[in-house]
């Protein structure tokens, strides 16, 4: 394999933090160019790089040259170019709508706010790419603590909520970095293949289980699994907008890769699901119970975006879930869903940008006539919706298929009826605003008075409806995308 | 068999899902707006009229439009019983849309264009699901009829309509997620494939209860058939404006639902594996049950346009009694009653629409001696009425002749006694209708001034309404059709 590629992907956007840092101090209007272009040249080298990984297979690259254990080693495979592509896409097209929020509500911050936004992409290439245990701990804390610099950037109650975050967000931290401590303990290594190898050397102490349980433990915190969600709709419905279209589809997201990084790279399927096999029981009751549960809380809110926030912790709950069915089919539709989840909760988060802009509120009791008073944003909003519930041919569907089909496939019948009742109270949820936003507003014959459309400024409407046509077109591409890509991952059980 | 590619089978499809885009583009100039509606309509049955000759020949059409999973494809393919449903369909579409037109302008109803473009995805879908070659494909449309046809359900933007709504679509949305896709999951979990195959794909691969739960999961997971206890959506969902009630509940939605259960009866869990496994009385006691207690409820109504969404519910499921036979001429009635109850229950509709538009009345204790000023209004609906009953020289009657065959071959004679006290009921909350339209003296102040609805309105309804009486004549092509559908040669 020739090039490094990859390497661009992580250090376009930190070269551009520093840059965006010092030309933006002096000159506002630098900025976006800046960080559009930054962005640009990430997603391109993303974009290569799958290309190399699709016509040569994966491999392991050593910056600098440095052996391991002392040098830093990245992991290129299918698994992860996919996730570089779906994030440097997903940063490229949220950077749009966060500019120009940004723009209007922290106008004097904007460098600081894009420098914390950009290392944060940098920080979730990283994590991507590393193939070392411990590194992957330093990026986590890199990816959180800008997280909750810029949550704290936003209105209101947000320092609060951030702060809660970082407290969440530390213990979270701890429990994943006391397990790499355990593991090192027992093997003398950081690097992720060298742990797998030494691992079976110690197979079956109550060590190697401890270790095991406090990183799952800390990255459940960290993706807000539930009940470990607390910290989540809070954190994410008092960001400024500009922060929760790009953090709010990534976040979580990651880190569910992160998960499959510790349990496929570090410790094998044979460990985590048949060793112990009540854990795994345990675990998929468990995602099951959270996304009966997270789903209700959803029912319970009056305001789009803390609806979808809450709506997170439930699609948490799928791709946990469906990665511990322990079989091909569930893995696949976690893999699948990790990428579905990431586009809907995109498209969803800029129509609460969009109509944020214009509105002013999300507040459900204020979104009547916006079928009229902003056409486009409401289409783009029917399409995240209809992604949500599960209607074909948009992604969500898809995923969801993988998903349901290995429930049956395993007999957990709880997980199966789980995903069915979260679906359809999305149905009642996203239907609900359908009916505010388009019926409601004067009786009768009302909504024939034609009064003045306020679509949403371009910079948000654009990346809008690009992220709504994404959910269809991927969706039709699920085909290509699960034989090409997401098999080549998945191991046989 | 011989099964060609051909483009054909998705024209039949897109050609009103894209006449949609010059309907809302064309929202300022009418007259050119519902030109599209009724060239689509007509192009639409002319493709698929153009197929019907190679289907007789035996052969087929089909489309492969992506493989979007592995294995299961977004496919199309035409074969018998696909064409059978798509003739009926598009074309009484074409006349409901002359109709609609009559109609939403003689009502100077609001969002006419939002209206038209939400109806001509509406037929797509049902086209869609006639032609799905698969259970993942069919489900796909389904849902896509399901979605469109709410902003006509919601049409009047009222709080009733609103809550219709609703209802609406926590039916048809709730079960088809609730029910139909776990069922459609758990069948591609056993079988490895949801193509529809003549005979089903799951004999020999699911025990008796799997099957079982399959099959009650597929009929009330297809809520648009209207099976009790889920059928409150069908009543609720009259608000809209009539010619929606008309063809959506009275043919394609609701056919749609039944449709698809025979999709699934006869090719995923295949009839032979039902009757070795005796699961046809599940099918049958569910369709019994519906039948009477539907027609009895449809005796209480005055709304006029509730009683025929009841008396829809209870023929609905004859179809499915039909299939629950499983012997030949049961499940040929069964089918041949889609085609049949669509002229009959179309023309009924329409007579109750063309009776608002002219008189704005809509309870049938209003009407006493209005077909007197109405005459060609009442007499088709007079024979629409008899087509349901069933009563010679009228279609309905072959189709129920079949079913009562149906019931004997098999040795079912409750299921006779269900038809039997089903068609008298028919005839006791049909006939009086037309007895007091006629015969009934005028209440104060009489109809005066009360003549026939507009042409446009008054014209789909006679060609319905002669429609059934030659399909007493004429069925030959339609039979043909199913018996190549059940494979009976």
């Amino acid at each position: 394999m020739s090039g490094n590629l990859h390497m661009f992907v992580m250090a376009a956007p930190l070269v551009g933090a520093l840059v965006v840092n010092l030309v933006g101090r002096i000159n506002h209007r630098a900025i976006l160019p800046l960080v559009l272009g930054f962005l640009t040249l990430s997603l391109v080298a993303a974009i290569g790089t799958m290309a190399g990984v699709l016509e040569s297979g994966g491999f392991t690259y050593t910056v600098g040259n440095w052996q391991p254990p002392f040098g830093i080693e990245l992991r290129i495979d299918h698994l992860s170019s996919l996730m570089l592509v779906l994030v440097s896409a997903v940063a490229l097209i949220a950077s749009f709508a966060s500019l120009q929020s940004v723009a209007k509500d922290l106008a004097d911050r904007q460098h600081h706010f894009f420098t914390l936004y950009l290392i944060l992409i940098a920080g979730l290439h990283g994590l991507i790419l590393t193939a070392d245990a411990f590194n992957l701990y330093v990026l986590l804390e890199i990816t959180s603590i800008t997280t909750y610099g810029l949550i704290a950037m936003g209105r209101g109650r947000a320092p609060l909520s951030s702060f809660n975050y970082i407290i969440m967000g530390s213990i979270g931290a701890c429990f994943y970095l006391l397990g790499v401590g355990y593991l090192y303990i027992l093997t003398g290594t950081l690097n992720m293949a060298d742990i797998a190898a030494r691992l079976p050397q110690v197979n079956g102490t109550v060590a190697v289980a401890t270790a095991f349980a406090f990183m799952l433990v800390g990255l459940w915190i960290k993706m807000a699994f539930f009940p470990l969600h607390g910290w989540l709709p809070r954190a994410y419905n008092d960001a400024p907008i500009g922060a929760g279209v790009l953090v709010a589809p990534l976040m979580t997201k990651v880190t569910i890769y992160l998960m499959l990084r510790v349990m496929f790279s570090v410790f094998s399927p044979q460990y985590e699901f048949f060793q112990h096999p009540d854990v795994q029981n345990l675990v998929v009751w468990g995602a099951a119970i959270g996304i009966i549960c997270a789903s209700a809380l959803a029912l319970g809110q009056r305001d789009l975006r803390r609806m979808l926030t809450y709506i997170i912790v439930a699609e948490v709950g799928y791709m946990v879930g469906g990665v511990w069915l322990a079989n091909g089919t569930g893995l696949t539709g976690a893999v699948l869903h990790i990428v579905n989840d990431a586009l809907m909760t995109l498209c969803l988060f800029l129509v609460a940008a969009a109509i944020i802009s214009r509105n002013g509120s999300l507040a459900f009791d204020r979104l009547q006539g916006l079928y009229r008073r902003m056409p486009w944003t409401m289409a783009g909003f029917t399409l995240g919706a209809f992604a949500m519930i599960g209607v074909p041919p948009t992604c969500g569907f898809f995923s969801k298929w993988y998903l349901i089909l290995g429930g049956i496939e395993a007999g957990q019948w709880p997980y199966v009826v789980a995903l069915v009742f979260s679906s359809l109270v999305n149905a009642v949820l996203f239907f609900r605003i359908i009916e505010i936003a388009y019926f409601r507003g004067g009786e009768g014959h009302g909504h024939d008075d034609h009064g003045p459309v306020t679509e949403a400024p371009a910079m948000i409407l654009a990346p809008l409806l690009v992220s709504a046509a994404a959910l269809v077109l991927v969706g039709l591409a699920t085909g290509p995308l699960v034989s090409n890509l997401i098999a080549q991952f998945v191991p046989v059980f | 068999m011989t099964i060609q590619t051909s483009i054909l089978p998705l024209a039949a499809i897109l050609v009103s899902l894209l006449a949609s885009i010059p309907i809302m583009l064309s929202h300022r100039v009418p007259n050119l707006r519902e030109g599209w509606t009724l060239l689509a309509g007509v192009t639409k049955f002319a493709i698929v009229a153009s197929m019907l000759p190679v289907i007789l020949a035996g052969g087929g059409y089909e489309f492969v439009l992506a493989e979007v999973i592995p294995g299961v494809p977004i496919a199309l393919r035409v074969d018998a019983m696909g064409l059978f449903f798509a003739l009926v369909a598009s074309f009484l579409w074409f006349f409901t849309s002359i109709y609609s037109i009559g109609y939403m302008r003689s009502l100077q109803e609001h969002a006419q264009t939002r209206y038209f473009a939400s109806f001509a995805v509406a037929i797509s879908a049902t086209i869609g699901v006639a032609f799905a070659a698969n259970l993942f494909t069919l489900y796909l449309f389904y849902e896509m009829l399901s979605l469109s046809t709410y902003p006509l359900v919601t049409h009047e933007q009222n709080a009733e309509a609103r809550a219709s709504g609703r209802k609406y679509l926590t039916y048809i949305l709730g079960t088809s997620i609730g029910f139909a896709l776990p069922a459609m999951l758990l069948t591609y979990a056993k079988a490895g494939t949801l193509d529809f195959t003549l005979g089903g794909i799951l004999a020999g691969k699911a025990d008796g209860m799997t099957v079982a739960i399959l099959l009650v999961l597929f009929i009330f997971g297809f809520a648009k058939a209207g099976v009790m206890p889920f059928h409150g959506w069908l009543p609720a969902a009259m608000v809209a404006p009539t010619p929606v009630s008309s063809f959506l509940h009275g043919v394609a939605v609701v056919k749609v639902g039944v449709f698809s259960i025979l999709r699934v009866i006869f090719y995923i869990l295949g009839t032979d594996n039902l009757s070795s496994l005796h699961l046809g009385g599940v099918v049958t006691t569910l369709a019994s049950v519906t039948i009477i207690v539907a027609s009895l409820v449809a005796l209480t109504q005055d709304n006029l346009k509730r009683r025929l969404a009841y008396s829809t519910i209870g023929q609905l499921s004859y179809m499915l009694l039909g299939a629950g036979m499983l012997t030949a001429a049961g499940m040929t009635g069964g089918v041949l009653h889609i085609a049949m109850h669509a002229f009959g229950k179309i023309t009924l509709f329409l007579c109750a629409g063309a009776i608002y538009v002219a008189s704005h009345k809509k309870y049938i204790s209003q009407m006493d001696g209005l077909g007197r000023n109405m005459p060609i209004t009442y007499t088709a609906f007079l024979l629409g009425s008899l087509s349901i009953i069933g009563m010679p020289p009228l279609g309905g009657f072959i189709s129920k002749w079949n079913l009562v065959i149906g019931a004997v071959d098999g040795g079912q004679l409750l299921l006779l006694v269900v038809l039997l006290v089903s068609s008298l009921l028919n005839a006791a909350y049909f006939l009086p209708i037309v007895y007091r339209g006629f015969f009934a003296s005028a209440p104060e102040g009489g109809h005066d001034g009360v003549r026939e609805a507009p042409l446009l309105c008054v014209l789909p309804l006679s060609v319905t309404a002669l429609g059934s009486l030659l399909l007493f004549f004429f069925p030959d092509t339609l039979l043909r059709l199913i018996r190549l559908a059940l494979g009976l040669g």
